[in-house]
């Protein structure tokens, strides 16, 4: 594996890139680093529609955080906000330790982004649709094919150098969606669900890559419907519902804090599964009915109480996990319809 | 360095049109080759001189001049609505530095480009024809540039409003084949009845093929300095409103 050299150990950098006006804000009590990402109170309409309301959030350089939330809850609505792609009605934005908008130009220049839907080149190959984005960015041509090369390399892409794009597979074009992002060795990665319609081999592969970037000190912005994807690779995430953030933090503390240590799900008829409800009160454990199940988080160990569950045809026992907090925070039906 | 990002998009499309050249060439060329022959051989035999020139004369230039219309609009209506709407290139490029300004300038140079290189070919073929341009007609490498640069700011703009690709047929039947029937390519417009002339003669192809007509032959009439001045203050604010309009489609 070629490591990408570069991309490791550039964040301190910012700091003196960032104009002298800049810093009060960019650099938060108690950390020596300022923050990659400052968002404070920021809202959006698309007409009367309210996208994003009043949500604030911050990144520190290093941290992968995840970025969660049902379909149209506004997270590529916020992203593209972030990147310019999309006005604010209202709220500050401060990247890599510069205002925007007003600073996009020279922010954009050290963000990659791999974006929800495929912009590649299909009538280009795959090497000059990384040439091509180079030259977006003004790298000098041989640094380009250097550094494209080494992405080749990384994403095992090597031998497809020459494919249009269109006789690509959908793992290939994601990871050279991915590569493509890291062409001008950026300080700030956003991924707008980068593993969408992967099949299990391809994106352990991304998260692999995406895991060594990560450990080279790459700042991240994961957006992902794939809560094991978000769980090994985040340290924190956000949960956005209608536009709100509705949690933030480390995921295993939110788990456990708002939804359990540990999950029964149990099926049976309803005499039974109220019958089961109002047994397990003797515990410390939060019942949720849905669709002929019974959902039961317990906070703190039930076991003594498992006999009870002998009798039912099925039952599962099992940790509490961040999908069941993100069912927890936004509920089981459907958002969109 | 940075006012000339726009390049950048430029040699974007010329990639891409590296790759099926032949095709667009065939498509840009193929219908004013097609009227010359139809017009200027096949009817001109009918068809006294016009102002000391014959018939396939007096058209050629004009339909060089139409053939900068076809290939710049059509670059950029089909082709920047397929890269904007379907391959969404747009979106791609403005993640990276580069400015709405930039994509505007580069998709319009771009679409400029292929104009002229529609046009040198057909100038270049004219002596096959029997048509044989003088000197002057050097001059009408800044001409059509200006004229690429307006019909793909136009398409441009056509291109911002447009919902689907159906939209851009009202484009070609209201706007791009009656400047192509009507800025004098075909008769003179001098002779008409005051109102239709006073009426073709503001259409933005008419000083186009006028000047062209002029530049090909060496033959200079008339009051040249407002068909200059006035297409290249039209060309101008053209791009500026492509700007304007492209901005407000792409960041909302
Ligand atoms: N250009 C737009 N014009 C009008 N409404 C929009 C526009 N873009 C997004 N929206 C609306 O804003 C809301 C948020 O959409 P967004 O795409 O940000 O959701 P998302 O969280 O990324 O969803 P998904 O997980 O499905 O990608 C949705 O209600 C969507 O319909
Ligand atoms: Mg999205």
């Amino acid at each position: 594996m070629t490591p990408l050299r570069a991309v490791s150990g550039r964040v301190p950098s910012m700091q003196t890139e960032s104009s002298p006006q800049d810093q009060p804000l960019a650099s938060p009590a108690g950390t020596g680093a300022p923050h990659v990402v400052v968002v404070e109170g920021l809202s959006k309409y698309f007409g009367d529609r309210l996208a994003i309301n009043d949500i604030s959030f911050a990144i520190r350089p290093g941290e992968c955080v995840g970025f969660l939330g049902p379909n149209g809850a506004g997270k590529s609505t916020a992203i593209h906000i972030l990147l310019g792609l999309v006005r604010r009605s209202s709220g500050t934005i401060r990247l890599l330790g510069a205002e925007v908008p007003k600073h996009h130009q020279e922010v954009k220049a050290k963000i990659g982004v791999v974006p929800q839907i495929d912009s590649l080149d299909p009538d280009l190959s795959v090497e000059e649709n990384l040439l091509t984005y180079a030259g977006y960015f003004n790298i000098p041509r041989r640094q380009a094919r250097h550094k494209a090369d080494e992405l080749l390399a990384f994403f095992a892409l090597e031998n497809r150098r020459q494919e249009i794009i269109t006789h690509l597979s959908g793992g290939q074009r994601r990871r050279l969606l991915l590569a493509r992002a890291l062409i001008n060795e950026p300080q700030l990665l956003i991924l707008d669900e980068p593993t969408v319609g992967l099949d299990p081999q391809s994106r352990h592969l991304m998260w692999e890559r995406l895991d060594i970037l990560r450990q080279q000190g790459t700042t991240m912005l994961l957006t992902s419907h794939y809560m094991e994807e978000v769980a090994r690779l985040s340290n924190r995430v956000l949960i956005l519902d209608r536009g709100e953030i509705v949690a933030q933090g480390d995921p295993e503390e939110l788990i456990t804090e708002m939804v359990g240590t540990e999950v029964f799900e149990v099926e049976g008829t309803d005499a039974e599964l109220d019958r089961l409800a109002a047994e397990f009160s003797q515990c410390d454990a939060t019942l949720e009915r849905a669709s002929g199940k019974l959902y039961i988080y317990t906070q703190e160990d039930c076991t003594r109480l498992v006999h009870l569950l002998g009798e039912q045809r099925t039952w599962l026992r099992r940790p509490s996990n961040l999908e069941d907090l993100f069912i927890h925070l936004t509920g089981r039906s459907l958002r969109e319809s | 360095m940075k006012t000339l990002a726009f390049t950048k998009i430029w040699v974007r499309n010329a990639r891409v049109w590296h790759s099926h050249i032949l095709a667009t060439l065939i498509g840009n060329l193929g219908q004013p080759f097609l009227f010359l022959i139809a017009m200027g051989y096949g009817l001109g035999r009918d068809v006294g001189p016009i102002n000391g020139l014959s018939y396939l004369q007096f058209i050629a230039p004009g339909l060089v001049a139409s053939s900068v219309m076809y290939a710049a609009a059509f670059e950029t209506t089909f082709g920047s609505y397929t890269r904007l709407a379907m391959q969404k290139s747009y979106e791609a490029i403005l993640m990276t530095p580069l400015t709405v300004t930039d994509l505007v300038l580069g998709e319009v140079a771009w679409g400029a480009s292929k104009g002229l290189i529609s046009a040198l070919i057909m100038v270049a073929a004219l002596p096959l024809f029997g048509v044989w341009p003088s000197w002057w007609a050097l001059g009408l490498l800044p001409l059509l540039l200006v004229a690429g640069i307006f019909f793909a700011a136009l398409g441009l703009i056509m291109t911002a409003l447009a919902g689907n690709y159906e939209f851009f047929n009202y484009f070609i039947s209201l706007v791009l084949t009656p400047l192509f029937l009507f800025s004098g390519i075909f008769f003179p417009l001098d002779t008409l009845a005051p109102p239709a002339r006073f009426l073709f003669s503001l259409l933005p192809l008419s000083p186009v093929v006028d000047l062209a007509r002029m530049l090909t032959y060496g033959r200079f009439e008339g009051p040249l300095f407002l068909k200059i001045v006035i297409p290249v203050m039209v060309t101008l604010a053209t791009v500026w409103l492509a700007r304007l309009l492209l901005q407000r489609r792409l960041i909302q």
